[in-house]
């Protein structure tokens, strides 16, 4: 069940250039949280501009504290303000809302492929395999090294850890979907999870059909309510289907063989 | 016992709109609060005047491509393309739970011919928990080239006289601001028979993607909402409330309840929220609150009293 709560903020923290980690402590939303959920946020209390709340996924959740942590990139002008928000302040936080990950199981191995901040849902995704005993592979594409920014948070979860960056400056040099074609092994893995740019995640959909892996994607779509009320989060999941889903309700993590998402459909 | 620490004096916070009774003048605007569920884990909305309902057609529709809603300064673009169920399912899946909760439903109606507002209208007569219906005239009339009914004085009589023709209960057009003169079609309302009027509606915008060099939303147009509409929405309600002798539901841009009060000021008996539940889903609860603590801070014993407080002679 989602609540509405104030957030004390006890860590805010610029991890790149314009990546920014933010831990609050909102201890009945955290009781509630599963990966893939996400919080909606309002990035100023005080002002009319901008109005609407921002989603930001779960990056890493702390129950028995009752902290949770969002990894956010500054894009426009919710998120710029966001970054003035100092340790000790409150956030205004709806939340956990959204449908999640589905869980394969215990002692399953799995390949998560996180592009960009694409990779926040995937962290706290790796931290509660982890706790079902699964063997855990995370490739994360970032532009350079700098953007690596889980790295650590990932290391101390337990996972195995491949980096890709398009300059080379760590891990393989390339996309992380060339890495994912190159040397991942279909046969070692029984579920894929991955959230990025939509044509990553339409590569990674592509390499779980060929080899018949189960997978789940996680999508975007602007929102207002962040609960099914407005309607307006609306995206066909293939250019052919008739009716739209809603991503805050029905998603936003949907099963990959429901998804096509490369093709120039919602308007993109 | 200190007067007024535990126990707060009661306030009088009921109106009546034509022939609804309500509990108090905060209102649910239509296709802010979906059916009521998706909010149930914030709110209870057995507290709250009235639910208007996401606007309801005869058929089920798909609604408009996306992107659908788009911020913009101090206010929201929207063009959902009234998205619903159809009229059946509204009525067999989703009253129920909304009669079960106890809260006055306002139906909110849309079509594209007179005959379809009328034949809605004649399906939701005898619903018991519904207590008005609302009619959505900022829809286009595909027998008059697409026209918006609610720009036109004529079809605003004519599709309030056809409703009013098939149902006994309050019947309310939800004016459009996107006209020249609203007292014009205002008082075509009134002469079709209404019994209330609710307005506004959201004003017609749009938005522009610089980098993709198109409008932004998928239906090019939208209606926008939020802050940004308050002035010109208390503007029109003020000069209807002048000029017409019916209770008017009054929003656009109501934030807190010192916005409510304006538009309770200027002639509103009711007040709808809409764009702010999406901000903070308690808002209407709030807002209910704040208008009390008003009328206790200014000893009044009624909202009934502050109607119209602000319009000139
Ligand atoms: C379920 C979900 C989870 C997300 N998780 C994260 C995350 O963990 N980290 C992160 O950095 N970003 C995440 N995003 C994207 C994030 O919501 C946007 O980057 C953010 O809303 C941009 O706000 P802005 O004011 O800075 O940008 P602006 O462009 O100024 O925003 C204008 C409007 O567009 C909306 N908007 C802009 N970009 C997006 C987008 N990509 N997705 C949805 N709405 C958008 C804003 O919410 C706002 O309503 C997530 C989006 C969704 C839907
Ligand atoms: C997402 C959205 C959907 C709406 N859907 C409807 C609708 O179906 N029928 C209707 O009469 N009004 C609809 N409205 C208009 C609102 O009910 C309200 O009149 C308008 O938004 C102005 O009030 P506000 O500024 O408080 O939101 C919608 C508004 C929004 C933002
Ligand atoms: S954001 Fe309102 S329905 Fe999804």
């Amino acid at each position: 069940m989602p609540f509405l709560e104030n957030g004390l903020v006890v860590g805010h923290t610029r991890v790149s250039e314009d990546i920014y980690e933010l831990e609050f402590i909102t201890p009945r939303i955290a009781s509630e949280c599963h990966p893939g959920q996400f919080v909606h946020i309002r990035p100023s209390l005080s002002s009319y501009h901008p109005l609407l709340r921002r989603p930001l996924s779960l990056y890493d959740v702390d129950k028995r504290l009752g902290s949770i942590t969002v990894l956010y990139k500054v894009v426009g002008k919710g998120t710029h303000l966001l970054t003035r928000v100092r340790t000790k302040d409150y956030v205004d936080v709806m939340g956990p809302l959204g449908r999640g990950f589905t869980l394969p199981g215990t002692h399953k191995n799995v390949l998560l492929v996180g592009g960009g901040v694409g990779i926040a849902p995937l962290v706290y995704l790796a931290r509660v395999l982890r706790e079902e005993k699964c063997k855990v592979q995370v490739l994360h594409g970032t532009e350079n090294q700098k953007q690596m920014v889980a790295f650590d948070k990932l290391r101390q979860i337990g996972v195995e850890f491949m980096p890709a960056t398009a300059d080379g400056s760590a891990g393989f040099k390339g996309l992380v979907t060339d890495l994912l074609y190159k040397k991942i092994d279909p046969a070692e893995i029984d579920f894929i999870y991955a959230c990025g740019p939509e044509p990553m995640m339409e590569l990674v959909a592509a390499f779980a059909d060929q080899h018949g892996i189960p997978g789940e994607v996680s999508l975007e779509e602007h929102m207002a309510c962040g609960v099914g009320a407005c309607l307006g989060c609306a995206r066909k999941l293939k250019a052919e289907d008739e009716e739209y889903v809603k991503v805050c309700k029905d998603g936003p993590v949907f099963s990959m063989d429901k998804v096509k998402l490369y093709k120039k459909i919602n308007g993109r | 016992m200190k007067r007024g620490a535990v126990n707060p004096a009661p306030v009088d916070m009921a109106v009546k709109i034509g022939k609804m009774h309500l509990q108090n003048p905060i209102i649910l605007a239509s296709g802010t609060f979906g059916y009521g569920r998706e909010y149930e884990d914030f709110i209870d909305i057995s507290n709250i005047g009235a639910l208007v309902v996401k606007g309801t057609t005869l058929e089920k529709r798909n609604g408009n491509p996306p992107p659908r809603i788009v911020e913009t300064p101090a206010g929201m673009l929207n063009a959902i393309g009234l998205e619903n169920p159809g009229i059946e399912v509204f009525l067999n899946e989703h009253l129920p739970y909304l009669r079960e909760r106890g809260v006055a439903v306002i139906a909110n109606i849309a079509g594209n011919t007179v005959e379809e507002y009328a034949a809605i209208a004649s399906l939701i007569e005898r619903q018991t928990g519904i207590v008005g219906i609302e009619l959505n005239i900022s829809c286009p009339n595909v027998k008059k080239g697409g026209l918006q009914f609610g720009t036109d004085p004529e079809m605003v009589y004519q599709v309030v006289d056809a409703v009013k023709g098939e149902t006994s209960l309050p019947v309310i057009p939800k004016l459009s601001p996107n006209v020249t003169d609203i007292v014009e079609i205002a008082k075509a309302a009134e002469a079709g028979g209404a019994d209330a009027l609710s307005m506004i509606n959201t004003l017609m915008g749009m938005a522009v993607d610089i980098e993709k060099r198109k409008p932004v939303l998928g239906n090019i147009f939208g209606g926008l909402s939020g802050p940004a509409i308050k002035p010109v929405a208390l503007r029109m309600v003020y000069q209807v409330y002048r000029e017409v002798n019916l209770p008017i539901i009054g929003g656009g841009g109501i934030m807190n309840y010192i916005d409510a009060l304006e538009f309770i000021m200027v002639g509103a008996t009711a007040v709808s929220i809409g764009t702010a539940n999406f901000i903070s889903p308690c808002i209407a609860r709030d807002i209910l609150e704040d208008l009390k603590g008003y009328l206790r801070q200014h000893k009044l014993g009624s909202i009934r009293e502050l109607v119209g407080a602000a319009v000139q002679e």
